[in-house]
């Protein structure tokens, strides 16, 4: 491992601190970007976080970022000339998408999704795409088809997942801010593990168009940051109303940050008992209760509070997801894009053997699973039921919500584990997401933020408001934030 | 539950279209079995006249402007397909 870079006070720097020395003509977004450029060559080898690096478009983008800073032409953002990642199952227009699958390598999309367009209208510098499980589906980045991500506090350990590159990316210096998707917990619970900021808003915020889909009723964009704030202001940019995603909820949008200052004195906040599970590490309970002193101290009022169906969440998600999936990846069928291959005599054997070729051990798995629950004879036991139970689990929610103004959780059971540990075992892989999921089966809006240390490693502390409720989670989380130094805390690499 | 048999498996990929070696088969065998029982307890669940949820805000069809826009140029839309005869996608036969 390498020691603290001397210039790590730069490659640490939050987006907004960036964004001040652009204006106060200390450094030039070209200049950031090639010196972030150069720190990715030199920490790749033993990351991995990106799939591709689009080097030569993020100065050309920089350059004109860096026109747009000093007054000629639209009026900046907060994210011009900023340089950030985007997590490889975004579609980006003539650049590689693979999803970190064998079936999608070499597939060069010929549109932008409009996260990615508004990035670019925004003025930011996409540097490139960043790894991830295969189709979003893992909780440690281990089903890459581009081989794992390692986690920056500890190399042999997992990053987390799904989007592993993204919050490697943000730990390491390796980006000021990347976008990932939660379907499950695939933003918080990697910036959890990798000790960054990270946010899956309200479902229906962010437009999901070009996002290659996983579980449609349950998949959101969200920032992976160093700071609250930053994920304030990066979720203001990429939220929006878009006629391309039905589910895409109307305007008007506030400033996320706009009560980021309010704090949490006479906060109601609640503590759902059953996320405490059995098996938690020891020191993820001691950060959490040290974390729930942080708050009372704060002036919150803590409580504890009960959600029992919580204990079903994980077989509900692990049933709506899979089936979900199972549906979405039928695209495909290596005829239109993708691989190819012809060894069959009918067109139905070639997309047999292309599936069979292409997709990786935990995607098909969840194929088959969804399968099986949408299979005749089945659909009322599994898929039905699981949805209706997921009815039940948003009413748990909504009556807590008239109690608490947010709860609080921790965002893992367990700090980073090492590569390799879970990967043989899907169940023990699925119980690690379970103080994530129940989020996304009720759509609310959820952030992890650095909560403490165990071992030399991070530790999560989550927000969950209830539905629109992304200003509350924001306010809350940057409370605690400006409470304690956890977030100052980054790897020596 | 009753374990998944091959049979079953066999039946799955089918409708999935995805060829699975024989060794494939069985892990899958073996870990669906295992994961469909850690789900048996949702069936202990009282959900008698519950509606059921597909989606957590209230998603109904939209529809746009019914008006022309410019779409993907035919080399767009080709140029990513795996087996090409010039301005064709090649499929294999769909019949036996």
């Amino acid at each position: 491992m390498t020691t603290q870079s001397d210039n790590s006070d730069f490659y640490f720097s939050t987006a907004r601190e960036l964004r001040a020395k652009f204006d106060a003509r200390e450094i030039s977004s070209v200049e950031a970007t090639r010196s972030i450029l150069e720190r990715i060559s030199a920490l790749e080898p033993s990351l991995n976080s990106y799939i591709t690096v689009t080097a030569e478009r993020a100065i050309a983008d920089a350059e004109l970022a860096d026109r747009r800073l000093q007054g000629s032409g639209q009026e900046p953002t907060s994210l011009t000339g900023i340089p950030v990642m985007v997590k490889d199952n975004f579609s980006t227009k003539d650049v590689e998408t693979t999803a970190a699958s064998n079936i999608l390598k070499g597939y060069i999309p010929p549109y932008d999704g409009t996260v990615v367009s508004l990035l670019k209208e925004a003025g930011a510098v996409i540097l490139g795409k960043g790894n991830l499980d295969e189709f979003a589906m893992g909780s440690s980045n281990e089903t890459s088809a581009f081989g794992p991500v390692h986690n920056p506090w500890d190399t042999d350990r997992v990053p987390g997942g799904s989007s592993g590159g993204a919050a490697a990316g943000v730990a390491a210096g390796e980006c000021f801010i990347a976008f990932g998707s939660d379907t499950g917990g695939s933003i918080r619970q990697p910036a959890a593990f990798c000790g960054v900021v990270g946010m899956k808003p309200t479902y229906g915020l962010v437009s999901r168009f070009g996002l290659l889909a996983f579980g449609s009723s349950l998949d959101q964009i969200g920032p992976l940051t160093r700071s609250v704030a930053d994920c304030a202001d990066a979720l203001n940019i990429v939220s929006s109303h878009d006629l391309r995603d039905s589910t895409s909820v109307a305007p008007p949008f506030t400033d996320f940050g706009k009560d980021i200052d309010a704090g949490v004195a006479g906060m109601n906040i609640g503590v759902p008992k059953e996320y405490l599970v059995d098996g938690m590490d020891l020191g993820v309970r001691e950060a959490f209760e040290a974390s729930l002193k942080t708050l009372e101290d704060l002036g919150a009022n803590i409580s504890e509070t009960s959600l029992p169906l919580t204990d079903h969440a994980l077989a509900v998600y692990y049933i709506i997801a899979p089936s979900e999936a199972s549906a979405n990846l039928s695209r495909y069928d290596g005829v239109k894009y993708g691989l190819g291959v012809f060894d069959g005599k009918t067109s139905a054997q070639a997309t047999e053997a292309a599936r069979g070729a292409g997709f990786g051990d935990e995607v098909k798995r969840r194929i088959f699973l969804g399968t099986y629950a949408l299979s005749a004879g089945y659909y009322d036991a599994y898929y039905k039921k699981a949805q209706q139970v997921r009815t039940l689990i948003r009413r748990e929610f909504t009556d807590a919500f008239l109690k608490f103004d947010a709860l609080v959780t921790p965002t893992s059971p367990s700090t980073a584990f090492k590569i390799g540990a879970k990967i043989d075992d899907p169940f023990q892989m699925y119980m690690n997401d379970i103080c994530t999921i129940p989020v996304n089966i009720a759509g609310l809006p959820s952030i992890s933020v650095p909560g403490g240390m165990s071992n030399g490693l991070p530790v999560g502390l989550q927000f969950i408001g209830p539905q629109f409720g992304d200003t509350m989670v924001i306010r809350a989380a940057a409370a605690y934030e400006r409470a304690t130094n956890w977030h100052q805390n980054h790897p020596l690499i | 539950m009753d374990p998944l048999t091959p049979k079953d498996v066999e039946h799955i990929a089918q409708l999935a279209y995805i060829k699975l070696s024989d060794e494939e088969s069985e892990d899958m065998r073996i870990q669906l079995t295992n994961i469909l029982g850690h789900f048996a307890s949702l069936s202990t669940v009282d959900t008698d006249g519950v509606e059921p949820t597909g989606h957590t805000t209230d998603s109904n069809t939209v529809m746009r402007q019914d008006e022309p826009k410019p779409p993907l140029s035919q080399e767009e839309v080709l140029r990513n397909a795996p087996d090409r005869d010039g301005e064709f996608v090649r499929v294999r036969p769909v019949l036996e």
